[in-house]
């Protein structure tokens, strides 16, 4: 991998492979997660959770939960204490249009699996046996749950949803120019509802302070979230109310938006004055966010030789009855092909469950899918190698964004690398050609593309006397090694060792800094904390101009750099100062900044921002079992400059990973009478584990952006998108049987 | 050290017991139906050991018992009077003077120099799993070696490092 261009000073750590600094915290048990914070007086919320998908509570009795000795209160919508009136108050930082979900607010009922009561103990035990002894009386109706039946009532959303955007308006005349083509493909494409299930259960612990305030440990991907929710909602002063989660045990958007057991956690602590911690259990887990089903249907109509003439995608995707959640689906299509014809829609249809999420490449996942499953249907109906065929329709501007180059994009060396590594010349494309033993093989390849961004982020950085370093802001690292980038950045932006740099996160009385997801922290809280340490550098700088006889005299802040802990004249190393001199001369205890990253709006007026990716898998069918063994994946990353290879590689595992599981395992089952997903447990929702997961080999491509300083694009995401298309198209070659529905179990194999 | 633990209503139904953890002796009444990792997180501040699932399907909460893998959220306390139970907290004195720079067990120093996990939740059971594979002495190959670690689920996907952190410890010659 070359270095594009370095913006800390002197690339010493940025770029090179690093062992994780929170590695020592998590192996020993030592990192403590939400729900793992206590309190002396702290009181156990079990959460009893509604078994009807629509309808009313005609009556609760709490009395003989409430007789349980230990048992302190029971709180239900007959007697929870009065929160905020209005629906604005509920709508945390990234709630879609509409009226968020209230915990216990009346006796509707919304949604199956909806809590209804929150029996709050002095122990655990306790809270759990005496929630079994809530007696909750339904008046149930029929719930509609089946999206495949509201297509008629199916809606353009009136209000957008921030930071999303609507599809595109139509160009030339797709339905027209699909009807004369050559070539065509229309086919419905679906995949199931997933579940997010980080391995740590939702939970929140809320500690009473003796002061009044709260100290409230979320499982949340950033703090300042749930702390603008207890603000609203509860009418609190933001001072009042401290809210830490240093360790995330998993996010994948599930951790986005405040959930219900912070309320209720929230609710209990200030109803009874006690600190109060709510778990969930894990069939809980599905009594909230989920990744949601889409059906869609994809045209596209071809020449002969397979350049594209008209490309249609439609999306129908389920949203609550309350709110409006909406996610990019059919985009990508318009964004990964050059073609004149062209037609993009996106339509919600309501049903009686709970409001979808984003989940890990929201959107994307389900959109490109689609749209890379039929570009292999259609490199077969035109006869063209798949990569040929993308290579053929392939745009260096994006036409739903009115044709703006792209800032980067390095996608043609993710194909050529990733072929190369994978073997795919010698690929023979006729389906059922490949076999060994009673296995058939397949080779089937993607694209994947991404939204590159940036927020507006602040970060501090805080040299003291001792050459010590702190860093840090608000944001969370949910496993995604925003610790270990951030101490990077900050030590090469100053010269200092990574021992001597600490990064603090989640916790709101750092600078503010926008929740994790959607892969722009390593752009955002990495541009403010080297825009933070380049302040503190500066004024050292400065300092250090003042000194007697400074080495410095006469120079420009241009033209020294930070190493070994000195500042030094740039390519004449023998003028330097040692940082803690510059401080023991100057009288100084400790300087400190705050460094602000917004996207770049001259940038951003010129160029579109995408990360690519080319995914390459290797299956083997046993051909009487249907039985997919997934041998081998490689994927191939276009993603601007990589700061630390180790945690970056990781990130791509685990994207591929959670795509093999969409792709081959996932799918959460609906009872369409009941209005409840059935299989609510990890026994039978099936997800990857370490038997089903070969070999993955992750390539990082050349690839030099401007629109940040740091010339990173994000990496969260990219690594799961495209991996269940390669999958399936894969499953084609091998079988000769296309499966349009995810996930590809064995019964749609041999069925 | 007497520690109280369980539902003050059931006072008289607590067992006595006493459990080795982590090299610790300790005298318990703990409820008979506490499991051993309510009782490590609830009532003994240990909450190394993570409850994923409750129900035995995800291995967050895999210990080791007398050198054994279990799953603490299927154990009952009660039934494990007179063990020695090891959780992440106590693998670090498990290796003893195998213990590397920093005082962790070989396993723990493979998994951070392979990057076997993120976001770290799975992480202490995998740890756990793993010497307690390794003592089983069956896996040998990765194939088996992932065939073996199938009860640990790890959601972040960190699985082919897990086992690149494991062979690299076998080779070194297992658990101690």
């Amino acid at each position: 991998m070359t270095q594009t261009f370095s913006s800390t000073g002197r690339d010493s750590f940025v770029g090179t492979p690093r062992s994780r600094i929170d590695g020592p915290a998590k192996v020993t048990g030592l990192a403590k997660y939400a729900g793992e914070f206590s309190a002396p007086d702290l009181l156990h919320g079990y959460v009893v959770s509604g078994i009807v998908a629509k309808g009313r509570i005609k009556s609760i009795d709490t009395r003989a939960a409430e007789a349980v000795p230990g048992v302190v209160k029971v709180l239900t919508h007959e007697n929870r204490p009065r929160t905020a009136w209005l629906n604005y108050n509920y709508q945390d930082q990234v709630a879609p249009p509409g009226a968020p979900f209230r915990a216990l607010y009346d006796d509707k009922i919304h949604y199956s699996g909806q809590p209804v009561a929150l029996v709050v103990a002095e122990d655990f035990d306790t809270a759990r046996h005496a929630a079994t002894l809530v007696e909750v009386d339904y008046e149930a109706e029929a719930p509609s749950v089946d999206l495949s039946k509201v297509e008629a009532f199916a809606y353009d959303p009136p209000m957008k949803r921030n930071g999303i955007k609507p599809p595109p308006k139509p160009w030339g005349d797709a339905d027209a120019a699909f009807d004369t083509a050559a070539v065509r493909v229309r086919e419905q494409y679906t995949l199931a509802t997933e579940h997010h299930n980080p391995m740590e259960p939702h939970a929140s612990t809320v500690i009473v302070e003796e002061d009044g305030t709260y100290t409230v440990y979320d499982k949340i991907q950033g703090v300042s979230n749930s702390q603008g929710y207890l603000a609203n909602v509860f009418g609190l002063k933001k001072d009042d109310l401290r809210v830490m989660n240093p360790y995330l045990g998993g996010g994948f958007g599930s951790g986005l938006r405040p959930q219900y057991q912070l309320f209720l956690a929230m609710l209990a602590a200030r109803d009874l004055g006690r600190s109060v911690r709510v778990a969930l259990t894990r069939d809980q887990m599905w009594t909230f966010s989920y990744r949601p089903e889409a059906i869609q249907t994809i045209s596209l109509g071809a020449d002969r030789d397979g350049t594209l003439q008209a490309l249609r995608h439609d999306a129908l995707a389920p949203t609550s009855q309350f709110e409006d959640y909406q996610e990019v689906v059919v985009n990508w299509s318009g964004i990964l092909y050059r073609c004149d014809n062209v037609a993009l829609t996106y339509k919600l249809a309501k049903l009686d469950t709970f409001t979808p999420a984003d989940m890990r490449a929201p959107g994307a996942v389900t959109g490109v899918f689609a749209i890379e499953t039929a570009m292999d249907e259609l490199a077969y109906a035109a006869g063209q190698d798949p990569i040929q065929l993308r290579l053929k329709n392939y745009t260096e501007r994006d036409q739903t964004q009115e044709d703006k180059p792209f800032g980067s994009k390095a996608l043609k060396a993710c194909f050529a690398e990733g072929a190369e590594r994978f073997g795919w010349s010698k690929r023979n494309p006729e389906p059922r050609s490949m076999r060994e033993g009673r296995e058939l093989v397949g080779w089937g390849m993607a694209t994947g593309v991404w939204e590159s961004m940036m927020m507006q982020t602040s970060a501090h950085a805080i040299l003291t006397a001792d050459g010590k370093l702190e860093v840090g802001n608000t944001t969370g690292d949910i496993g995604t090694g925003t610790y270990t980038i951030l101490t990077q950045i900050a030590a090469d932006t100053l010269g200092l060792s990574m021992e001597a740099v600490t990064t603090k996160l989640g916790d709101t009385r750092l600078p503010e800094a926008p929740i994790a997801g959607g892969s722009w922290t390593a752009a955002s809280s990495g541009t403010a904390v080297m825009k933070a340490c380049r302040d503190v550098g500066e004024q050292l700088f400065r300092l250090a101009r003042q000194m007697d006889n400074s080495p410095l005299a006469n120079v420009d802040f241009e033209r020294v750099a930070f190493a070994d802990g000195h500042i030094e004249v740039a390519g004449d190393p023998a003028r330097r100062v040692a940082l803690v001199d510059v401080m023991r001369a100057a009288g100084v205890e400790k300087l400190e900044a705050v460094g602000q990253a917004a996207p770049d709006k001259d940038f951003n007026s010129q160029y579109e921002a995408y990360t690519h990716s080319a995914v390459f898998a290797e299956v083997k069918i046993d051909e009487e079992l249907g039985q997919v063994r997934l041998t081998r994946v490689v994927s191939a990353i276009a993603a601007g400059k990589i700061l630390n290879p180790k945690t970056a590689r990781s990130q791509i595992l685990g994207g591929v990973v959670m795509g093999i599981g969409a792709a081959l395992e996932e799918e959460s089952m609906m009872d369409t009478t009941l209005g409840r997903f059935m299989n609510h447990n990890l026994g039978e929702y099936h997800v990857p584990v370490n038997a089903d997961i070969h070999d993955i080999e992750v390539i990082f491509v050349d690839e030099e952006d401007r629109a940040n300083p740091l010339g990173v694009k994000g990496l969260g995401e990219i690594g799961i998108v495209g991996t269940a298309a390669a999958i399936a198209n894969a499953v084609f070659h091998a079988t000769g049987k296309r499966i349009r529905h995810l996930p590809i179990t064995v019964d749609k194999i041999i069925g | 050290m007497l520690i109280e633990s369980g539902s003050p209503v059931a006072a008289d139904t607590k067992v006595g017991i006493s459990l080795t953890i982590n090299g610790q002796h300790r005298e318990l009444q703990v409820a008979p139906w506490t499991t051993l990792l309510d009782l490590l997180r609830e009532h003994l501040d240990l909450t190394g050991t993570k409850k994923g699932c409750d129900h035995g399907q995800c291995g967050a909460c895999t210990v080791l018992v007398n050198g054994t893998r279990v799953n603490s959220c299927l154990t009952l306390a009660v039934m494990k009077d007179g063990a020695e139970i090891t959780t992440v907290e106590g693998l670090s004195g498990l290796a003893n003077e195998g213990a590397g720079t920093n005082g962790l067990h070989p396993i723990q120093e493979a998994f951070i120099e392979h990057d076997a996990f993120q976001c770290g939740y799975c992480t202490p059971g995998q740890l756990c799993s793993s010497v307690g594979m390794m003592n089983e002495g069956h896996a040998h190959s990765r194939d088996e070696i992932r065939e073996a670690m199938s009860g640990n689920i790890c959601r972040c996907g960190a699985y082919t490092n897990i086992v690149d952190a494991i062979e690299d410890v076998m080779a070194q010659g297992g658990a101690r």
